[in-house]
Parts: structure tokens; C-alpha cells; sequence
């Protein structure tokens, strides 16, 4: 009888929660991110040129990833909680001698897994549609992990904090969903007005989103620096957050 | 060193209502091999008081050990000493039998625990279902798998949160016998519930709380003997005269008539022939467990001490 890896266990089990449904998990966010190449692709590939030689669809692509990973590595963590709060099982965690970073290690490190394998798939699915080019693959993997990470750590401090699923879908729609959208998934914040490029520069996840695709066309709207000082420092509030809310018991041990 | 201890814990929620207080300065402690039952009505701060043993709730006052370590400041080898069966059938759905027993051993540290796992399914008649999902179980086979994950890591102290509500027959005998065994090997063992018949079995000593306090604690004999009531019972279909009907517990057609003596046996027997209600079945014996509980519980509330 050994007594390690209790995070280890966690991890894993989160990991194959999700890989078990992976077909509602993974392959259903794969063929949403699909969809929306497809469909504004092919209605503004001719339209829209935002980066010099660059194709609105191959543009769309790095956008389209990063958006999926960070939605499914917010889910991730979000909904494991929330159900497990709500079945009432999340008791066999709450007797057992793990601590509070064993707990954030493995929910944000599954989140982080389910969030680059969406991403993946979404990224090999549309390699067909636009030839991938890796101008700085180093930036690639630095903001996917960053930004995985910090959207499990959201996820983690939703899944906490809400007690119903019309809750965390609150916090989903209202904080995630337009946060992503208006990151520049989808455009160039310089095609912006001024007021709206302001408002786009104090959005962490438009940091995410420019220096990710720094990775692949060497052009962005910001120096990747700033992207990763700025993503950083994100992760590191809402990680601290996150595990001051899981040492302090917050709606888990009254 | 005590398997369990309380000393002067206190609980009050904070309700819509105003303040709630569940448990109010109980203390007392729990031996190591022992068997313990704690009883009480529904909301008399049981399962309160083993939450905070678990973890599960924080007390506001007072402090709790497990095997001498502290719930809070030694949390981690409190939990590595204590399994417990919560009272809700609470399930996984994602995983198997198998599969639920490995990763609550994995959340103690514990790999390659199969061997042990196999027996626990042996013991508790799980053996054929290891395979199966969750959610295929029916509710018996579920309570059976939480009593298997709570000892998945051996633990010296077991605590049964009315372990055996809605379970059939069958199952509370398999389940008194593996847990007496475990008892007799060492382990100690908590347990609440509300067959009292089980706790008279089982106990060695029982505490009992009423509106979070405890009210009585000692050796289940004591408990028993401290009682000097003959208990009457017969069967009826017939309503009992007023000068009964006040003394009487009635189930269904049974009914059951404290009297402290046999000259009080004969004027209740006289007074039901008097009333003409015809009596089968009759039998006079001692008071039970369940007498003794209705006995503390329907006592004054104990006096308020001031805050």
C-alpha cells in the first residue's frame, strides 16, 4: 500500500470524465469551430484582409483554436464542479486528505488537456481548409497552455461560486462568452474604432488571442511581450483567487 | 488516546431566519475499538456533529480529533483515519464499481489496491458487480458501494451516517456482520441511526442528542437499566379509554403501555376490561432502547445557560 499521487488520481479522473463523453466533450466544440470557418469564411474571405498576405479563412484559423480551447478548458473545471456539487458526490473529495493545490493542480490541469485537445482537433480538422504556417511555434504552445490554464482557473472559481446551472451558464454568457468574442477571434482590433481598440486592450483574453497567433504568422497587433506580461499576470490572479477560495472551503465546507 | 473526540463544539448556521444553533457545547469522546451509536430525533445535530468530524462543515467553537489529530490543523491525517458512509446515495455516474473504488483509493495515496478492493466486493456481495456503471445499481447495491469506498483505505475509525435507512433486510444483516467483524479486528466504529433495535444490538455505548445538545451518554446496559418501566404490550383494533390513551405508543394495532410496576400493569388491564376493549396478543416484557430514547426525549428541554 502507497500513499502518493493523490492529485495524480484527481487529475486523472477529471481527464477521463471527460474522455468518456468525448464525443459531446471534444468532437461536438470541434465541429461547432468547424462551422464557423465555414460559414464566415466563406462570406468574407473575399472582404477581409487583416494581416498582408494573409486569407481571411487562414486569419480565422489561430482565432477559431484559441477560442475553442479556452470555452472547453472553462467547461472543463465549471461543469465537473457544478455536477459534482449538485449529485452530491463531490463528498468522496471532500473527506479525503487532498489540499487545496492538489485540487487546483488537477482540475485546471484536466481543463488544460480538454482545452488543447479541442483545440487540436479544431486545428487539424481545419489544416484542410487553410495550409497551416508556423512562423513562431514558441508563442503557440506558450498561449495555449497560459490561456488554458487561466480559463480552468476561471472555471474552478465559477464552479465554486455557483450553486445552480442557470449560474455558471450566467457566468458563461455574461463574463466568458463576450470576453472571447470580443478578443478578436474574428477581426484585427486595429479595424476598430479608437474607443473600441481602448476598450479591446484592457480584454486579457485579446492578449491570448494576438500572441497565439503570433505563433503562426508573425504579425500581431501587439508585441507577444506585452501578450504574455499581461496573460501572466492574468493567470496568476485568477489562479490566486482560485486557490484562496479552495483553502478557505468557499461553498464547499460551510 | 480517544478514536474520536469532541470537546465543546458548537455549530450555529446562519439562516434566512436568523442565526440556527445545531449543536450546543457537546463534548465527549469515543474509544478506539469501540462501537458507538449516536442517536437522536431528525435535526438533533447528528449528522452536524459528524460532518465537522469529517470535514465536510467547520464547527464554530470547540475542538475535534480523530486518532489525536485535529480536523482542521491536521486535516490530512485526520481524513487518512477516518472512512465515512455518508447518509445520502450519493454516485459517480461516469464510472464503474471498479473504477469508483480505484480512484477514491487513488484520492488517499493508496495504488494497487486491488486486492484489498476484491475482498471488500467479496464481503459486501459486490463481487459480480465491479463492472458494472453506477448508474445500473439499484439502491441497495449503491449504499453497498459507498460502504466499500469508505474503506477503501482502511481506516481505524469508520462512521456510518444512518447507513442502513431504506436498505432491505438482507443488506442490513450482510452489512451489521462485516462491520461487526471489522470491530472485532480493531476498528472503531461510529454510527448513527434511527432503528434503534440496531443500536441496542450493536452499541456498546450510545450518546444521545436533542436540539444539539447531548442529553445522555452511557454504556448501553446502563442505559437500559437505568430504566425500571415494565412494558405492556398487546394488539388491538378497538380506540383506548382517555386514562390510556396518554401512557400508550401506538403502531398500526400494536400497542405498547409503560407502567412501572405490576399493580400499574393490573389498573391498566382493568381499566381497558372496564372500557371493553378487547385485548390480543398480550405480553409483558422490559423496556427497550426505543422506551429509554422516548423516555430522554420527551423530558423538559434542558435549561438555557446563559451566553
Amino acid at each position: 500500500m502507497i500513499r502518493s499521487g493523490g492529485a495524480r488520481t484527481l487529475f486523472y479522473k477529471e481527464v477521463l470524465r471527460f474522455w468518456k463523453v468525448s464525443f459531446q466533450t471534444v468532437a461536438a466544440p470541434v465541429l461547432t469551430a468547424v462551422m464557423y470557418l465555414l460559414i464566415f469564411g466563406h462570406v468574407l474571405e473575399d472582404r477581409v484582409q487583416v494581416f498582408e498576405g494573409v486569407g481571411y479563412t487562414s486569419f480565422l484559423v489561430p482565432g477559431l483554436v484559441m477560442m475553442s480551447v479556452l470555452q472547453n478548458s472553462f467547461a472543463n473545471s465549471s461543469s465537473s464542479l457544478i455536477q459534482s456539487k449538485i449529485t452530491g458526490n463531490l463528498v468522496f473529495l471532500l473527506v479525503s486528505p487532498l489540499s487545496h493545490w492538489s485540487w487546483f493542480w488537477a482540475y485546471v490541469g484536466a481543463s488544460v488537456v480538454r482545452g488543447l485537445s479541442v483545440g487540436l482537433g479544431v486545428f487539424v480538422v481545419t489544416a484542410w481548409f487553410a495550409k497551416p504556417v508556423f512562423a513562431q511555434p514558441g508563442w503557440i504552445v506558450v498561449f495555449a497552455v497560459l490561456g488554458a490554464g487561466m480559463l480552468g482557473s476561471m472555471g474552478l472559481i465559477a464552479g465554486l461560486w455557483a450553486e445552480k446551472f442557470d449560474q455558471l451558464a450566467a457566468f458563461q454568457n455574461f463574463i466568458v462568452m463576450p470576453m472571447t468574442m470580443l478578443s478578436g477571434v474574428f477581426y484585427s482590433v486595429h479595424s476598430l474604432p479608437p474607443f473600441w481598440q481602448a476598450v479591446s486592450h484592457l480584454n486579457p483574453f485579446f492578449y491570448m488571442i494576438d500572441g497565439f497567433r503570433r505563433g503562426f504568422y508573425g504579425a500581431s497587433d501587439v508585441s507577444p511581450w506585452l501578450s504574455l506580461g499581461v496573460v501572466g499576470v492574468s493567470f496568476a490572479i485568477a489562479a490566486a483567487l482560485a486557490l484562496r477560495l479552495l483553502a478557505s472551503g468557499y461553498k464547499l465546507r460551510q | 488516546m480517544p478514536a474520536v473526540s469532541f470537546q465543546q463544539v458548537h455549530k450555529v448556521y446562519a439562516g434566512a431566519k436568523g442565526p440556527f444553533k445545531a449543536l450546543d457545547d457537546v463534548s465527549f469522546g469515543i474509544e478506539q475499538g469501540e462501537f458507538f451509536g449516536l442517536l437522536g430525533p431528525n435535526g438533533a445535530g447528528k449528522t452536524t456533529l459528524i460532518s465537522i468530524l469529517a470535514g465536510l462543515t467547520r464547527a464554530t467553537d470547540g475542538a475535534v480529533t480523530v486518532m489525536g489529530h485535529d480536523v482542521r490543523a491536521d486535516y490530512a491525517e485526520a481524513r487518512n483515519s477516518l472512512g465515512i458512509v455518508p447518509q445520502e446515495l450519493v454516485f459517480d455516474p461516469f464510472f464503474s464499481v471498479r473504477e469508483t473504488l480505484r480512484i477514491q483509493s487513488g484520492y488517499f495515496g493508496i495504488r494497487h489496491n486491488d486486492a484489498w478492493i476484491d475482498e471488500l466486493l467479496a464481503e459486501l456481495g459486490l463481487a459480480d458487480k465491479a463492472g458494472a456503471n453506477m448508474r445500473q445499481l439499484s439502491g441497495g447495491m449503491k449504499r453497498r458501494v459507498l460502504v466499500a469506498q469508505a474503506l477503501v483505505h482502511r481506516p481505524p475509525v469508520i462512521v456510518l451516517d444512518e447507513p442502513t435507512a431504506g436498505v432491505d433486510v438482507e443488506l442490513r444483516q450482510t452489512l451489521w456482520a462485516f462491520i461487526a467483524r471489522l470491530n472485532r479486528k480493531g476498528h472503531t466504529v461510529l454510527l448513527t441511526t434511527h432503528y434503534l433495535e440496531e443500536a441496542e444490538a450493536l452499541c456498546h455505548r450510545i450518546g444521545m442528542l436533542k436540539q444539539g445538545r447531548l442529553v445522555a451518554l452511557d454504556r448501553t446496559a446502563n442505559l437500559l437499566a437505568g430504566t425500571t418501566h415494565t412494558m405492556l404490550r398487546f394488539k388491538t383494533d378497538q380506540p383506548l379509554p382517555a386514562a390510556v390513551a396518554p401512557l400508550a405508543r401506538v403502531t398500526g394495532r400494536i400497542v405498547q403501555v409503560r407502567a412501572r410496576d405490576a399493580e400499574a400493569v393490573e389498573r391498566v388491564l382493568a381499566t381497558l376490561r372496564e372500557a371493553g376493549v378487547k385485548v390480543e396478543d398480550l405480553e409483558i416484557g422490559r423496556a427497550d432502547l426505543e422506551d429509554v430514547f422516548l423516555e430522554i426525549m420527551h423530558q423538559a428541554p434542558p435549561p438555557e445557560v446563559p451566553a
